[in-house]
C-alpha cells in the first residue's frame, strides 16, 4: 500500500514536475501575483468586473483585436440581459450578399460572431507593420502565467532603462519576453467612462479587462468548479464506503 | 443435445442464451470464480484501472467525434465550439484530454509493477509482450490525438516527430512524404491522423483481449513471485477483488475528477491555444509529459539517426526483457542486490522526463546522456548480470504459509530474516 | 487459512447483520446515483447545442413582400412560405364551405387575427414531402389559386388547404407571432 502510494506520487511528480519545467525560461521578471475572483477551487466570477472588462474590450481593444470564438448571445454568461445583448449586436454592421447578389450590410444579431476589426489576419497584420494583434478569445490560456501575465503586460509599460536599445516602432514593456512589444500602451487613466461609475484607472481597467478575458477563454469555469466539488466529494465518499465494504468482506480471510 | 454447452445458470432466459453462447458461464469462470492469489497488493489494481480508462476514452472520444471537424482550417474552431456551444462539451473534452494523461499514469505504474515483481518472467513472456504492444499502440494513438486540436504544439510536435523518419537511410524522405500525404504536415496529415486515432483504440481493445487471455492461461503473478500451490493460496476474483478494485477505482476517480474540474489545463501547454501557424515556430517544442523521457533519449545523441534508433530502441528493448533477466527469482523483494537499481531506473526515467522539458543545453545535456546511458545499462547489462551474480533471499514456502521455519527447527540453514507479508492488510 | 472455503465465500460473506446490509445498500445506491448522474451529461451532449438553438427562431421583415406575391424563408431546415394575399384571395379562402375541404379547417384558424392578408405555411407537401410551387405570381398555382405540387399533382388553395390529392392534409402552419405589424418571428 505504502509502495503504491509512493509510486503513484512519483508518477504524479513526473507529470507535475515536468509540466512545470516545460515552461520556457527567460530573463523577464517574475509576474506580479494578482488576486482574481476566479482563482482557486472556490473561484467564482466577479460579474461586475467582467462587464466593465467587456466595456473596455468593446471601447478600446476591439479596434484592433478580434474575438472570433464568441457570439453576442454568449454575453449572458457575464450577466447581460437579452435587451442589452441585442443592443450590442445591433450596434455592429455585417457584410452580407443581398438577395440581388450584390454586397450589402445588415445590423448584427445575438447569433452573430463578435465583429472583427479586420476582414482577415493579413489585413490586421498589415496595419501594424506585419505584427498581427492576436485574437483574444483564448489569449489568457495561450500565455504562460495566464491572467497574471495579461495584467502584467497591460500595466507593465514603462520607460526603457538607460542604455536599452529600443527598435523603431516597438515599445518597452517590463514583462513582455524581450521587453519590446508591438502594441503601444493600450490603456490610459479615464480612457473609458464605466457605466457603473467606477473610476477607470489603468490598474482598474487592466484588472477588469483581464477578468473579462479570463471569462472569454474559460466561460464554463464557475459551473465546472461547482460540479467539481460535487464529483470530488462524491467519489471521496464512495471511496470511504467501498473501503469499509472491502475491509468487512476481507475480514473473514484470516 | 448436439454441441450445446451444459449451462449451470439458474435463470431460464440466461440459461437459454448461455447454452447456445456461453458468455455468462465464461464471465462466471474468468471473473467470478477465477482463482486469484490472495496476497495482491494495491499495485494489482492498475490493470483494471487501465481497462476503465480505455472505456472512458472510447466513450468520450466517440462523443467528441460527433462534433469535431478534421480539416486544417476548421479543426481548432470545432474544438472551441465543443467547449462553448455543445451541452457539457467542455466536460467531455476535458475528461478526454486529461484521460490521456491518467491512462499513461495508470499504465506506467502497471509496467513498474511488472518490472518490480518479475511478472514478465516465465511463463508470462507473451503477457508481457502483448503489454509492450499495447504501450506502443497507446503512444501512437496519443501522439495522433494531440495533433487533432491543430494548435501550435499539435502542428509543430507532429512536424518534429514525423520528420524523424527522414533519418532512415535511402527511403527516409519518401516515407515522410508518404506519412504526410504531402510536402509538410498539412490537411491530408490531419485527416488521416483523425481516421487512425479513431481506429487504433479498437485495435487496443483487441490486444487487451489477447493480453487477458494470456493472463488467464498462466494466472496472475503476486508480490512474492511464487506460484500458488493450491486453493489455500487463492481466493475467487469475485467478490474479493471486485470490491478491492472498486475501492481503488473510487480513489482514482477522485484524483481524476480533481484534475478535470480544478486544473484541466495544468498538464497541457499554453501554446496549444494558439491556432497552428506553419510560419511561426514556438520557442519550445515540447511533447506531452508522458513522452518526455523518450524525447530526452532522442535528443541525447547528436546524430539524428542515432537518436531515432535509441528512442525506438528504448521501447523495443522492453520486448526482450523476459530473456535479458537471468534471475531465477521473480519478485524484487527477494533480490537484495537488484532491488535498489529498479528505483534508480525510476529515478533516471523521471530525470529524463525533466531533461525532455528543457532546452538541450548546459546541465540538461549531461543529465540526458547519463539518464539514457543508465536506462540502457539497466536492461542490457544489469538485468543479465545481476541475475547471475546475485544471491537472492530465501523464498517463502508458499503464499499462504510465508513464514519461514525458524532456524534449528528441523530444516536447512535458513536465516530467520525476510518474512513476506502474507496478504494485504490495508 | 483452510476454513476459507469456496462455500462460505459463495454466500457473499458471513451471516447478515444490519450494519453490513446498510453499508452495502448505501454503497450500491451511491453507485446507482453515479451512473445516473454521469448518464445525463452524456445524453444531453447530443441535444441541440447552443448555436443550433440560437438559430431556432427566425425574424422576417414583411415589407418587401408585394401583394399577391410570396417568399420562401428557411426555418429549422424547412422552407416556410410567407404570402401576402390579395383581398380576392382572402375572400376565396374565407368563403369556402367546409364540406368541400378534404381536411376541413376554416381560414380564420390558419391566420393571425387582424393579419388575414398574411399566410405563413410550412412549404412541404403533406403527401410525400416535395416543395410545392406557387410563391411567385408566374408559378403554376393549381386550380385553387394557392400552390401546386409538381411531384404528384396535389393542389392547395389560398389558405394552404389541400383541395386535390393525393396529399391527405393541409399545409402545416408553423408557430409564429407578429412582433410588429411588419415583422413576424417564426419559432
Amino acid at each position: 500500500m505504502r509502495r503504491a502510494v509512493i509510486s503513484a506520487a512519483l508518477a504524479a511528480l513526473l507529470a507535475a514536475g515536468v509540466a512545470t519545467a516545460a515552461r520556457a525560461q527567460d530573463e523577464t521578471p517574475k509576474l506580479p501575483r494578482e488576486r482574481w475572483s476566479f482563482s482557486g477551487p472556490f473561484g467564482a466570477l466577479d460579474l461586475a468586473a467582467a462587464q466593465r472588462g467587456f466595456q473596455v474590450y468593446n471601447d478600446v481593444c476591439a479596434a484592433c483585436h478580434s474575438m472570433n470564438l464568441l457570439h453576442y448571445r454568449d454575453l449572458s454568461g457575464i450577466g447581460l440581459t437579452e435587451e442589452q445583448i441585442k443592443a450590442v449586436a445591433a450596434s455592429k454592421t455585417y457584410d452580407i450578399i443581398g438577395d440581388d447578389g450584390q454586397p450589402t450590410t445588415r445590423p448584427g444579431t445575438p447569433a452573430d460572431v463578435f465583429k472583427a476589426p479586420y476582414p482577415n489576419e493579413k489585413a490586421a497584420a498589415a496595419s501594424f507593420g506585419g505584427s498581427y494583434p492576436p485574437d483574444q478569445s483564448v489569449l489568457v490560456n495561450a500565455r504562460e502565467g495566464g491572467p497574471d501575465y495579461i495584467y502584467a503586460i497591460l500595466t507593465g509599460y514603462t520607460d526603457p532603462p538607460p542604455g536599452f536599445k529600443l527598435a523603431e516602432g516597438l515599445y518597452y514593456n517590463e514583462y513582455f519576453p524581450g521587453h519590446q512589444i508591438h502594441m503601444p500602451q493600450p490603456l490610459h487613466d479615464d480612457q473609458v467612462t464605466y457605466a457603473d461609475g467606477t473610476k477607470a484607472t489603468v490598474d482598474q481597467m487592466s484588472h477588469d479587462l483581464t477578468t473579462f478575458l479570463y471569462w472569454t477563454a474559460n466561460p464554463e469555469e464557475v459551473q465546472r468548479k461547482q460540479i467539481g466539488w460535487r464529483m470530488v466529494l462524491f467519489f471521496g465518499m464512495m471511496a470511504g464506503l467501498t473501503y469499509a465494504w472491502k475491509r468487512q468482506m476481507w475480514s473473514g480471510l484470516h | 443435445m448436439i454441441g450445446l454447452h451444459k449451462s449451470t445458470m439458474k435463470n431460464p432466459v440466461i440459461r437459454w442464451i448461455d447454452s447456445r453462447m456461453p458468455i455468462f458461464s465464461m464471465m462466471q469462470n474468468e471473473y467470478g470464480a477465477f482463482p486469484t492469489p490472495r496476497n495482491f497488493n494495491y499495485f494489482w489494481n492498475f490493470g483494471a484501472l487501465a481497462m476503465v480508462m480505455l472505456m472512458i476514452m472510447i466513450i468520450t472520444g466517440v462523443l467528441l467525434a460527433m462534433n469535431y471537424t478534421p480539416r486544417a482550417d476548421l479543426a481548432f474552431d470545432s474544438v472551441q465550439r465543443i467547449m462553448r456551444d455543445v451541452n457539457y462539451g467542455w466536460m467531455i473534452r476535458y475528461i478526454h484530454q486529461n484521460g490521456g494523461s491518467m491512462f499513461f499514469i495508470v499504465v506506467y505504474i502497471h509496467i513498474f509493477r511488472g518490472l518490480y515483481y518479475g511478472s514478465y518472467k516465465y511463463p508470462r513472456e507473451l503477457l508481457w509482450m502483448t503489454g509492450v504492444i499495447l504501450l506502443l499502440v497507446m503512444m501512437a494513438t496519443a501522439f495522433m490525438g494531440y495533433v487533432l486540436p491543430w494548435g501550435q504544439m499539435s502542428y509543430w510536435g507532429a512536424t518534429v516527430i514525423t520528420n524523424l523518419f527522414s533519418a532512415i537511410p535511402l527511403v527516409g524522405q519518401s516515407i515522410v512524404t508518404w506519412l504526410w500525404g504531402g510536402f509538410s504536415v498539412d490537411n491530408p496529415t490531419l485527416q488521416r491522423f483523425f481516421s487512425l486515432h479513431y481506429l487504433l483504440p479498437f485495435i487496443i481493445v483487441g490486444v487487451v483481449f489477447l493480453h487477458v487471455v494470456a493472463l488467464h492461461i498462466t494466472g496472475s503473478n503476486n508480490p512474492l513471485g511464487i506460484e500458488p500451490k493450491g486453493p489455500q493460496d487463492t481466493i475467487p476474483f469475485h467478490p474479493y477483488y471486485t470490491i478491492k478494485d472498486s475501492f481503488g477505482l473510487c480513489v482514482f476517480l477522485t484524483l481524476y475528477a480533481a484534475i478535470v474540474f480544478f486544473a484541466p489545463n495544468y498538464l497541457g501547454d499554453p501554446n496549444n491555444f494558439i491556432p497552428a501557424n506553419p510560419l511561426q515556430t514556438p520557442a519550445d517544442i515540447v511533447p506531452e509529459w508522458y513522452f518526455l523521457p523518450f524525447y530526452a533519449i532522442l535528443r541525447s545523441v547528436p546524430d539524428k539517426l542515432g537518436g531515432v534508433v535509441l528512442m525506438f530502441g528504448s521501447i523495443l528493448v522492453l520486448f526482450v526483457i523476459p530473456w535479458l533477466d537471468t534471475s531465477p527469482v521473480r519478485s524484487a523483494r527477494f533480490r537484495p542486490l537488484y532491488r535498489p537499481f529498479i528505483f534508480v531506473l525510476v529515478a533516471s526515467v523521471i530525470v529524463l522526463g525533466m531533461v525532455g522539458a528543457h532546452h538541450p543545453e548546459g546541465i540538461w545535456v549531461i543529465l540526458g546522456r547519463v539518464g539514457t546511458a543508465y536506462y540502457f545499462l539497466h536492461f542490457l547489462v544489469i538485468m543479465p548480470l545481476f541475475g547471475v551474480i546475485e544471491r537472492p533471499l530465501p523464498l517463502p514456502e508458499s503464499i499462504s504459509r510465508p513464514v519461514l521455519r525458524p532456524p534449528g527447527a528441523g530444516g536447512g540453514p535458513l536465516p530467520g530474516g525476510a518474512t513476506a507479508k502474507p496478504m494485504d492488510k490495508a | 487459512m483452510a476454513e476459507t472455503s469456496a462455500a462460505t465465500v459463495a454466500m457473499h460473506g458471513e451471516p447478515d447483520t444490519g450494519k453490513r446490509d446498510f453499508l452495502q445498500l448505501v454503497t450500491v445506491a451511491g453507485a446507482a446515483i453515479a451512473v445516473g448522474a454521469i448518464a445525463w451529461p452524456l445524453l444531453d451532449y447530443m441535444n441541440p447545442s447552443k448555436d443550433v438553438l440560437a438559430l431556432s427562431s427566425v425574424e422576417q421583415d414583411l415589407t418587401p413582400i408585394a401583394e399577391g406575391s410570396g417568399i420562401t424563408v428557411m426555418w429549422r431546415g424547412k422552407p416556410i412560405f410567407v404570402r401576402h394575399r390579395t383581398p380576392t384571395e382572402i375572400k376565396e379562402a374565407q368563403d369556402t364551405p367546409l364540406s368541400q375541404l378534404i381536411e376541413p379547417q376554416p381560414d380564420s384558424e390558419r391566420v393571425k387575427a387582424g393579419h388575414a392578408q398574411w399566410i405563413v405555411l410550412i412549404g412541404i407537401c403533406t403527401h410525400l414531402g416535395c416543395i410545392p410551387l406557387g410563391n411567385k405570381p408566374t408559378d403554376p398555382r393549381g386550380d385553387y389559386g394557392g400552390w401546386f405540387c409538381p411531384c404528384h399533382g396535389s393542389q392547395y388553395d389560398t389558405s394552404g388547404r389541400v383541395r386535390h390529392g393525393p396529399a391527405p392534409l393541409n399545409l402545416f402552419v408553423p408557430p409564429y407571432a407578429f412582433s410588429s405589424d411588419t415583422k413576424i418571428k417564426i419559432g
